[in-house]
């Protein structure tokens, strides 16, 4: 799959390298904190884990602070407002499943990611991981066939619907399936407001305001606003899947260009992830 | 093999002799039936002719019962502790090796009870199952616990059960009792239980009725006061106990069992939508449950002390997980349009719940997801079937291949549905037949052959069909879809009355607008191809905004199942429409009289 679906073995800009670095960071992260869960941990504990890592290696600023959910929360079961997006004191046991999901920015780069794992066996969560597979490869073949953003969500959708699942990324605000992410100017101060760093609501406010004047928008949502060709830029895509009690979801980078040449036009800034790793393994056992 | 078959044998203790029968090969593990009161032994036969042939089956008439004799004096001879020794008789002759798997009922159960309490019996019970009779003792904790702080709702507890046991003060007024038994109560009997309990006519209750119920009345007399009035504080299970509870039970309040866990660990609980007499009327289904327990716990039971339980018991749970598990666990439910929204929904919920699950659909491929999808979820057998619900003859043959392959169904659910939208003169004759042929056809032969298999079963069941909140909500836009829910949500009110004495219940959903993909498929009548899917996508994403989920439309199923509900509208819009049908018809119809816009 390598060099078909990325940019993997190819020369990466400069700022690209920037952002696969801090990807690879943050999912070094997860995995590190993942290892790290027993039962008893709340999601609290959980997100403070990430975040001391990832402060550890130097990173200031933040899209969003480090969430992490457990058990049904995974599936978002009974999500009404946004604020139970927040790490609650639910605690972890044997079996369950649970998603940790961090946005650091360092030396001025951002990543998303979403980790997807369970404490022990969960055999539901890995058939949801192993079915992520085929959305990560519809959304990149959406994004090059320059099919209008929406169009693609509802495609993502309808695959969902028709494994048996529900699509959970609707509950995000706005329903988004992805959001745009940039560079960020480093600031010795650099605060919060809801989990949200300011540098990044200001880059993604002016994102808006840009798109909103030239027809796009910076949110990849079911909704007419996002009824446009892919916007070039970096789109940390999140396809969420719920199975009654249980979900699961990754999140990474996607690079959309101009370029003409399909290949070249769209592209997973890495595969060297776990979730991607986890897919190749089964296919080759 | 029926209790005709069966070897006799006759045990003396304390007294007293007692009639054995034995069924099944002795070298299997042991299971022993112990019969209520008014009974004897062969209310058992349903249940241990379907055991005997994987068991080493049991039975043995109580004291002064059926074929045992009686003790003398009556006073004083039927205490729990002479039952204990019964038991304590039988077990070591025919099973003086291995403990042995109990099963009560009724009063056979309030002896298990006090067999799987008391110490003399430890080693003796690999596992106890209990219907419809708890423990004295459990049940003299209860009385006090609401008697010294009766809250308004322990109170009502209380009174209910109070109201409940009128036949145990009654036993209690000396010498009427065995009058009236021996008199005219023992020639009515049969004829009473045939018509209030529901009990199929089929020889049974024995010759031996006058007597047993006259001596029985000492069971209560010699027991009961002494046990309330001073409960054993002690009373700790020493075996693991399934508890299998009717909710019809007019005797026993199924709230007797809420603080059981404190008494008895490692519980497993299962209801039934059945009466008093469940060994009568539910034969198939308690041997399945018992069946399942004792192999459970003879693997537990036969294997070295401390040994490690094998993978597959570990991965499996003994509860499983769904609200509704103590209800479905093991049974069978079959969906139609089981590949996509409510039906896909559907079939996992009663998954989840632990039931065996028969997904069925013209999508082959969507029905085998459904099926291996409700697997993962905790259905201990799944299978996808392919078949067109408006097709007779294929509506038949899956019918008779369920039954062979699977058993007869519990619970039915005539789900798949399609959409037609599109004005009465739109409408062609083409597509009438067509929405006809799925909506109510499907229904019909649904409930033709799988309903036909599970009235002669006679072990009761339900009917789910899927109709609409459109079956009273005219319309400009769906006259021919709304006509066949309306027929659906009829024929659903028709079918509960005529099967309602064979206790086999009959709902009609009536969703309202979810988010599923009938939309999608839905047939536009009178607009080309281009116009067709421009209305799909249309109504797709107006029905996504809704965003009401099948998941919900599920749970309402199950609920309905347990409640036996006849009409059950989901969404608020249901509801609301429902009303006004009922109170405000000519607003309704005002409202139908607009062009809708798509």
């Amino acid at each position: 799959m390598a060099g078909r679906t990325s940019a993997v073995g190819e020369r990466l800009s400069p700022d690209l390298q920037g952002f696969k670095e801090v990807q690879r960071l943050a999912y070094e992260c997860a995995e590190v904190v993942a290892a790290r869960l027993k039962p008893g941990v709340t999601e609290r504990e959980a997100a403070r884990m990430q975040r001391d890592w990832l402060t550890e290696r130097g990173v200031r600023d933040w899209f969003h602070l480090p969430f992490a959910w457990f058990g049904d929360r995974t599936a978002f079961a009974g999500f009404r407002i946004p604020l139970q997006f927040f790490p609650t004191n639910r605690r972890l046991e044997p079996g369950m499943p649970f998603i940790l999901d961090m946005a650091p920015i360092h030396r001025g780069f951002a990543a998303d990611i979403g980790y997807s794992g369970s404490l022990g066996l969960n055999p539901v969560q890995d058939r949801l991981m192993d079915d992520l597979q085929e959305h990560r490869a519809l959304i990149l073949a959406g994004v090059r066939e320059r099919r209008p953003l929406r169009t693609v969500y509802e495609d993502v959708e309808r695959l969902m619907v028709r494994q048996g699942y529900t699509n959970r990324h609707r509950a995000y605000p706005f329903g988004v399936i992805a959001h745009k992410v940039g560079r960020v100017r480093e600031r010795r101060w650099s605060p919060t407001v809801f989990g949200f760093g300011t540098q990044s609501l200001k880059g993604l406010a002016s994102d808006a305001l840009h798109g909103h004047r030239e027809g796009w928008s910076p949110l990849w949502s079911p909704y007419t606003f996002s009824d446009h060709p892919p916007q070039p830029g970096l789109w940390a895509v999140e396809p969420h899947l719920g199975f009654r009690g249980t979900g699961a979801k990754f999140e990474e980078l996607l690079v959309v260009t101009d370029s003409r040449d399909p290949q070249e036009s769209a592209f997973w800034l890495d595969d060297d992830l776990p979730h991607v790793r986890r897919w190749a393994e089964g296919k080759a056992a | 093999m029926g209790l005709k078959d069966a070897r006799l044998r006759r045990v003396a203790t304390g007294g007293v002799e007692l009639c054995i029968a034995e069924l099944g090969d002795a070298a299997r593990p042991t299971v022993l039936l112990v019969h209520g009161y008014p009974d004897s032994k062969e209310v058992w036969s349903g249940v241990a002719e379907r055991l005997a042939d994987r068991f080493h089956v049991v039975l043995y008439d109580v004291r002064g019962h059926g074929a045992s004799s009686a003790p003398q004096p009556l006073r004083g001879g039927f205490t729990l502790e002479k039952l204990t020794d019964d038991f304590l008789a039988v077990a070591d002759a025919v099973s003086p090796d291995r403990p042995v798997h109990l099963v009560g009922h009724d009063w056979g159960s309030v002896q298990g009870w006090e067999f799987a309490t008391v110490r003399r019996t430890e080693g003796r019970i690999a596992s106890f199952t209990s219907m419809s009779g708890p423990s004295l003792d459990h049940f003299g904790h209860w009385i006090k616990k609401r008697m010294t702080r009766p809250t308004p709702r322990r109170a009502a507890q209380l009174l209910g059960q109070g109201a409940k046991s009128w036949y145990v003060y009654m036993l209690h007024t000396p010498v009427l009792p065995e009058l009236a038994w021996r008199g005219p109560l023992g020639k009515q009997w049969p004829g009473m239980l045939q018509r209030l309990e529901r009990l199929p006519a089929d020889g049974y209750p024995t010759a031996s009725l006058p007597s047993d119920a006259a001596h029985g009345a000492w069971l209560y007399r010699d027991n009961v006061r002494i046990r309330l009035r001073r409960p054993r504080p002690d009373a700790y299970a020493h075996a693991p106990v399934q508890l299998i509870t009717p909710t019809g039970d007019s005797f026993l309040s199924e709230r007797l069992y809420d603080d059981l866990e404190q008494w008895a660990p490692q519980l497993r609980r299962r209801t039934l939508d059945a009466k008093h007499w469940i060994p009568r009327t539910r034969p198939d289904q308690l041997a399945s449950w018992i069946g399942e327990f004792v192999d459970a716990h003879e693997d537990r039971a036969g294997r070295a002390p401390g040994a490690v339980a094998p993978a597959r018991a570990a991965a499996r749970p003994d509860s499983v997980a769904g609200r509704h598990a103590e209800r479905f666990g093991g049974r069978l439910v079959l969906v139609t349009g089981a590949a996509s929204g409510i039906g896909r929904a559907t079939a996992f919920a009663f998954a989840e719940a632990g039931a065996r699950v028969v997904a069925v659909d013209r999508d082959a491929e969507g029905a085998a997801r459904t099926a291996e999808m409700a697997r993962l979820l905790g259905a201990p057998e799944a299978w996808g079937e392919t078949a067109d619900v408006g097709d007779e003859q294929a509506m038949e043959k899956l019918a008779a291949k369920v039954a062979a392959e699977y058993g007869v169904v519990d619970v039915l659910v005539n789900n798949a549905g399609i959409g037609l939208s599109g004005s009465f003169f739109d409408t062609t004759t083409e597509d009438w037949k067509k929405v006809l042929d799925v909506n109510l056809w499907g229904v019909i032969h649904g409930c033709r052959t799988f309903g036909r298999q599970m009235a002669e079963r006679g072990q009761g069941g339900h009917i789910v069909n899927t109709a609409s909140a459109a079956a009273w909500l005219p319309s400009r836009s769906l006259p021919a879809y709304s006509t066949s829910k309306a027929a659906v949500l009829m024929l659903s009110e028709c079918l509960r009355a005529e099967l309602a004495d064979k206790s086999i219940g009959v709902s009609a959903i009536c969703p309202g607008i979810v988010n599923t993909n009938i939309t999608a498929t839905t047939r536009f009548a009178g607009s080309d191809a281009a116009e067709e899917r421009r209305k799909q996508e249309r109504s797709s994403r107006l029905y996504g905004m809704r965003n009401f989920p099948p998941e919900k439309v599920a749970e309402a199923v199950l609920e309905a199942v347990v409640h036996n509900t006849a009409v059950v509208p989901v969404t608020p819009e249901a509801h609301a429409t429902r009303w006004m049908a009922r109170f405000t018809p000519r607003a309704l119809r005002a409202v139908a009289r607009r062009e809708p816009r798509l």
